[in-house]
This record gives structure tokens, C-alpha cells and sequence, in this order.
């Protein structure tokens, strides 16, 4: 608007937030914050000050809930549960990061610079999107005949003389939990990085080889400084999944791998409400952090 | 063309089937009040187990009473119960959740005089007994929960009243699964679950409520310790029981945790997991597939569960009725005949014997050799000729309930130690 007509309306270009109209497109996003965000949420935090017996849960402040999350955390020589549990979300969410940086950032990269033709490139992009195809589920239980004990890759290893014994550590284990992420997870840090990159002046590029910048220095300089919105987006995305997940570390864990999600199901299902609430509670500041932490990189409002 | 037109409209009739039937569970938890002025819709809340589409349609053509199943896993019944009570008509749940529901006052006492077969219901349920014996009462066994002490009642009478909480649907012994043929020898104790020889072979359910009972028959079979009772665990032993699984874990014992029906199948199918605990028709599961598994009973006995009938405090007029009709019929031998045929067991054995071949009564209920081969209600090969059942006869069977699935005092704590051994 302001682009068209710069002189006519002065005070609504400088601040388009103030008027009442704008007030008003904002109005029907934010009630359905408000309404199934904010309110759950609070409600949530209250919930975890509650105290609660076998088959109901009673008003009041108590921080009861807390203290037993972090039962043993202070005292005991070993690591309490709930620390072991976050310590090896915590690894789970680093290891799947740093994996799906690594193959989206690849990937974006050969999809915005190196195939020319946008209809390729679009035929490329939707293949990525392939895992969303199929239920979470059945994905993960297809792992299991190609990585279980009597699966192909076990198959092959044998027949190859790779191994005498079939490899145990290919399913139910953290290797499994981490390869089903990584498959599952790598699209939501492709597009965000490929929309940036396609962003990204290509004019830019010409100068810098101009310029005589190696093709390293021009990718460690020029691309990923620009493209640092794209991957700042799909860091959160992984992260905050991940570190919430339980079905997948549940599946291809062999429900032997604790994680926070795991814990908070276990207990909702034994009408442990207040005690899910107060773990939800914790869980939410820890993942709020991290985002924050990666928020003050870069900012992402400015950015976009 | 006109084959093509034909086979395309059979495929939209599909989809329209399917997505009626979909519609019919949404709507079953969302537009109750949509239904009122209609012929009488039940909304059947329970497990996926008991929810079979038959019995629905058999009852429907019998009596015009329709039900609709919203299936959730054994757990969310509880929630829902505790936390829902007005999105069911008529609630299919275990004996041991009754310790959590009742209280509540979610549900209202059945009253015996509109069960026609209420005195036929099997003794196992009323006093405890199997053919006259006393069997293990350990946990929540169905005679602690089974009666109210009126209809509006929050608590369980201690002798019988003309009120039950539950009025039995179905129950069972379950025990360890095993796959015979990679075993390759006689399995007799729960204690081989942890046995090294299976190290990391060997599974546990990870429903914590039961797998600790499982765990507790194996801590006994081993002669670490002797339960007063396992189904009501003190905080110390508790303990005991979670540090024996956890040094099992720590040594690698077990490949997986299951949870899930499916996923018990698949780890016993696909040879991952050669012993572990398991539920009967899951084990029926592994065998249709041409793949040797058996129910095996062990010489400390089964661990056995219930399940039942109850209705919602607030139902009244046509769907009360309705709902007593529904239990009526079930009580009244062709479901029950249904549900052995599959290997559970039915609450009353007169009307379901009725309903049987000899042949399929003597297989299933007598512990005899099978005279022609043995099929499931939907026409599956479960048995060839001569084949026993595992486990026996009925008696042999439930005789042999050592311990009942249970809720005990220690819930909480023990939940909190469950999160232990799986984060260990």
C-alpha cells in the first residue's frame, strides 16, 4: 500500500498497527490463541499447583508436584530420573540437529543452486515430502524388517561375511531413534533453508566469484550467513519436536528409552494429572529456553 | 464400460461405508443430543479387543438397538470415565479400574433383578470359585469390586447385594508367550522371563499397572521373595520388584517393551522376541500366520483379568433401557458362544454351550483334543485336528489364577518407580 500511494496517507503508512481496522484482522487469530493456546496453557499451570488422589484431582497451591518430579535430584549419588530423562532427550534433540542441518542444508543447497530447471526442482522438493505420505506409525514399524534381527540389512551383512552374529544394535536402540528422526525430521529443515536460499540475490554469488572467493569461502560467507533465518526456523522445528516426542523414541526404542513425553503420557494415563502438568510446565520453560537462546542469533522478525 | 461404471460405484459405496463409519465414531464422542429423537443409539465406549463388528450387527438385526464403539486403549477407558462420564452409554472396562471409577460416582449400580442370567453368572465372579475351588485372589480380583452397596453407591459392598458395578463380559488367564520353535525346550516358570539364556530376547508389557504384576510372578518364581500380596504391593516392595527389572535391563535382557497389542505380535512374529509376556488373542495373531507360538501355561500359575459391563450414573429412560436390554442379550449365549470361539472366556457357560458345536465346546472349554479342525468366528484356521488347547480345560485354566490384575494403594509411587526402569 504504502509503496503506491506514499504522501496521501502519512500516518497509517508510518504505523499500520494503530487503526482500528487493523485491530479488528487481528482480532479472529488472536481469539483463537487466546481460546486454544493461552487459555490450555494457564490452565495447565494451574492444574500443576493442584494436588490429586487414585481418581481425582483437588484445587489447591501446593508445589508437592515439583518436588516429587525432582525427587532424589539433590541427594541421590546417581542421577535422578527426571535428569537422566532430560540428558538423554537433550542428546536425541543435539544428534538429530546437528544430522538434519547437516543432509537439509546439503540438500536445499543442490536443490536451489545446482538443478537450473524450476520444474525439476519442484519435482525434487515434493519428493522430499514423501515420509509425510504414510502414518507416523507404520513408517517406523517398516524399520523393523529391514533392521531387525532376521531383517535385510542383517541379511546382507551376514551373506557378505561382514559379521558372524546379526548386529543387535541396528533396532530398539539409540542408533534407531536417532536414524527414524532424522528420516522424519529432515524435511522441516529443507524448506525452511531452500526458501531462503532461493532468496538469496544470485547476483550476489557472481560477485563474490568476482571477487575471487573459493567455492568454500563463497558458501561459508555469502550462503549461510543468508540463509541463517532459514536455518534458525528449522532448528526450532526439530528441536521443539523432538524434544517433546514419545511415540518415536517409544517405537523405535523398543519403549526402553525414557524421554519427557514418555513420562507425561505414562502419567496422564494414570489420571496423574497435576504431576503430567508440573513435568509439561518444566518441559515447556526448558524448550522455551533453547528457543530463546536460538532467537538471539538471529532475528527472525527483521529476517523474514 | 458398464463393468468399469460398476466397479467404480462398488468402490464409491466403500468409501462411503467407510467414511459413514468414521462419521459414526466422531459423532458418537461430539452429537450425542442428534440421536435422541431417533431409535435408540448406544455409544459403547472400551478397548478395540471386545469391539467386534458382528456382535453390533447381530444385536442391531435382533432387537433394532444400535451400537456405536468408540474404541480407546484400556487406560483412556479409566480417563474417560473418570474425566467424561457423558460420552458412553455403556462402558466396557476392567475389574481392576473399578477401584479408580467408583469413587468417583460415575457409574451407577446394575440392578440383578433386570439380569435375566444373573444367577447364572459364573461363580469365578460371585465368590471366587472355579468348579467349587477357591482360586488366587491376589489383586483386584472381580469378587472384591463386583457389588455396590446400592445403586447410587461409592463404595463395594464386602458380601453380595442386588447391585453390581460390572456385570462380566469377558475374561481370561493370561500367562508367558513363546515361540517353541527357537526355544527348542520346555519352558514351566515364570522365572525363565529374566533367565540369561534369553538375554536380549525376552520382553515385558509396559503398562505399568500390569507389568508389574507379571514382574511380581517372576520376583516369586525366582525365590527372591515371597508377595503377602502381589496385587497390593508396599512401597518396599515396590522397590524390590523395580530394582530386579532394572538389573535384568542394565544386563540387556530385554530386546523391546511392548504396549500395544500389534506391537507384541510383531516382536513375537518377526523372531525379535522369543519369550515374553503376552495376551491370548495375541497369540492367535502370531499362529494365523503359519508361525509356532505358544500360550504357556507355567507351574506358578496365570495371571488373570475381567472385564465388564457398567453403566453411567446419568442414564436414564430409553437409553437405560436400551443398555439393559444390550447387556441382556449379550448375557444370552450368542456373543458369549462368539467370544470363546475367539479364547476368551464368557460370563455364563449355559446359554453359551447352547450356542456352540460339541466339537468347538469340547476344544475350547474341556481341554480336549479338537475332533475337526478348529476355526475363528471369521473362518481363520486356529487349530488342525487333535490339536489341545494350551492351557487345557476351562477348570485347569482358571483354577490356575495365581493373581488378579490390580490397582493398588501405591499407584502413584508405583508409576513414579515404572518411569524409573524405563529411563534406566
Amino acid at each position: 500500500m504504502s509503496s503506491h500511494v506514499p504522501n496521501s496517507h502519512p500516518v497509517s503508512a508510518r504505523a499500520p498497527g494503530r487503526t482500528l481496522a487493523a485491530w479488528w484482522q487481528a482480532l479472529p487469530l488472536t481469539t483463537v490463541f487466546a481460546l486454544f493456546f493461552l487459555v490450555p496453557l494457564a490452565l495447565v499451570l494451574m492444574v500443576s499447583f493442584w494436588d490429586y488422589n487414585q481418581y481425582e484431582m483437588h484445587p489447591d497451591f501446593t508445589f508437592k508436584n515439583y518436588l516429587a518430579v525432582f525427587d532424589g535430584c539433590i541427594s541421590g549419588d546417581d542421577l535422578c530420573v527426571t535428569f537422566k530423562t532430560y540428558l538423554s532427550t537433550l542428546k536425541f534433540s543435539l544428534l538429530v540437529w546437528l544430522l538434519t542441518l547437516l543432509i537439509g542444508f546439503t540438500v536445499s543447497y543442490f536443490l536451489a543452486f545446482h538443478v537450473r530447471s524450476s520444474g525439476v526442482q519442484v519435482v525434487l522438493f515434493v519428493l522430499c515430502t514423501i515420509p509425510f505420505w504414510t502414518s507416523n506409525v507404520i513408517r517406523m514399524i517398516a524399520w523393523v524388517p529391514l533392521l531387525g534381527r532376521n531383517g535385510l540389512v542383517n541379511d546382507a551383512l551376514v551373506h557378505l561375511g561382514v559379521v558372524d552374529q546379526p548386529v543387535e544394535w541396528l533396532l530398539f536402540s539409540s542408533f534407531s531413534v536417532v536414524l527414524a528422526f532424522v528420516h522424519l525430521f529432515s524435511t522441516f529443515m529443507i524448506v525452511p533453508i531452500f526458501n531462503s536460499m532461493m532468496r538469496i540475490d544470485r547476483s550476489l554469488l557472481e560477485a563474490a566469484a568476482d571477487s575471487g572467493a573459493t567455492a568454500w569461502q563463497t558458501l561459508w560467507n555469502v550462503i549461510v550467513p543468508l540463509c541463517r533465518t532459514g536455518i534458525i526456523i528449522g532448528s526450532i522445528f526439530v528441536i521443539t519436536i523432538v524434544m517433546g516426542d514419545f511415540v518415536t523414541i517409544g517405537v523405535m526404542g523398543g519403549q526402553q528409552i525414557a524421554s519427557v513425553g514418555k513420562i507425561i503420557q505414562v502419567q496422564t494415563s494414570y489420571l496423574q494429572f497435576p504431576l503430567a502438568a508440573a513435568n509439561a510446565v518444566i518441559l515447556l520453560s526448558v524448550v522455551l529456553m533453547i528457543i530463546w537462546a536460538l532467537t538471539r542469533m538471529v532475528d527472525i522478525r527483521k529476517e523474514l | 464400460m458398464s463393468d468399469i461404471i460398476d466397479s467404480l460405484d462398488a468402490l464409491a459405496m466403500q468409501r462411503r461405508t467407510v467414511l459413514k463409519g468414521t462419521a459414526g465414531i466422531l459423532a458418537a464422542g461430539m452429537f450425542p443430543s442428534i440421536h435422541a429423537a431417533e431409535p435408540i443409539v448406544l455409544r459403547y465406549l472400551g478397548t478395540a479387543v471386545n469391539q467386534d463388528k458382528e456382535i453390533a450387527d447381530k444385536f442391531k438385526a435382533d432387537t433394532g438397538i444400535e451400537i456405536q464403539y468408540v474404541a480407546v486403549t484400556t487406560d483412556d477407558v479409566t480417563k474417560r470415565a473418570v474425566t467424561a462420564p457423558n460420552s458412553f452409554d455403556l462402558i466396557d472396562t476392567e475389574y481392576f479400574s473399578l477401584k479408580n471409577i467408583v469413587p468417583t460416582g460415575n457409574l451407577k449400580g446394575i440392578d440383578t433383578k433386570r439380569i435375566k442370567n444373573a444367577d447364572k453368572i459364573t461363580s469365578l465372579f460371585t465368590t471366587g470359585t472355579v468348579a467349587g475351588k477357591k482360586v488366587g485372589d491376589q489383586g483386584t480380583a472381580p469378587k472384591k469390586t463386583i457389588y455396590l452397596e446400592g445403586e447410587k453407591s461409592k463404595v463395594f459392598a464386602k458380601s453380595p447385594t442386588q447391585f453390581m458395578s460390572l456385570i462380566p463380559t469377558v475374561y481370561n488367564a493370561d500367562t508367558l508367550g513363546i515361540r517353541p520353535d527357537l526355544i527348542k525346550r520346555p519352558i514351566t516358570s515364570w522365572a525363565e522371563l529374566l533367565n540369561p539364556e534369553f538375554k536380549g530376547k525376552a520382553a515385558i508389557l509396559n503398562i505399568p499397572s500390569i507389568g508389574i504384576m507379571d514382574a511380581a510372578m517372576v520376583v516369586e518364581a525366582m525365590g527372591i521373595y515371597k508377595y503377602p500380596d502381589k496385587g497390593n504391593m508396599t512401597k518396599k516392595e515396590i522397590d524390590l520388584t523395580i530394582k530386579t527389572l532394572i538389573e535384568a535391563k542394565k544386563q540387556g535382557q530385554f530386546r523391546s517393551l511392548w504396549k500395544d497389542f500389534n506391537e507384541s505380535v510383531n516382536l513375537m512374529a518377526s523372531g525379535e522376541v522369543v519369550i515374553q509376556s503376552m495376551w491370548s488373542p495375541a497369540v492367535t495373531a502370531v499362529r494365523t500366520k503359519g508361525i509356532a507360538c505358544t500360550f504357556q501355561p507355567l507351574k506358578e500359575g496365570y495371571r488373570a483379568w475381567a472385564s465388564g459391563f457398567g453403566l453411567p450414573a446419568t442414564l436414564s429412560g430409553k437409553k437405560l433401557d436400551g443398555a439393559y436390554e444390550f447387556i441382556n442379550w449379550f448375557l444370552d449365549g450368542w456373543a458369549g458362544a462368539y467370544l470363546n470361539r475367539q479364547g476368551y472366556y464368557s460370563a455364563v457357560l449355559d446359554t453359551a454351550k447352547a450356542k456352540m458345536e460339541a466339537y468347538e465346546w469340547a476344544y475350547w472349554m474341556e481341554g480336549k483334543p479338537a475332533a475337526q479342525d478348529i476355526k475363528s468366528p471369521h473362518g481363520d484356521l486356529l487349530a488342525k485336528k487333535g490339536e489341545v488347547r494350551d492351557g487345557g480345560s476351562y477348570e485347569a485354566r482358571m483354577g490356575g489364577i495365581a493373581c488378579w490384575n490390580a490397582v493398588m494403594d501405591e499407584n502413584a509411587y508405583m508409576v513414579q518407580k515404572w518411569n524409573e526402569f524405563v529411563a534406566a
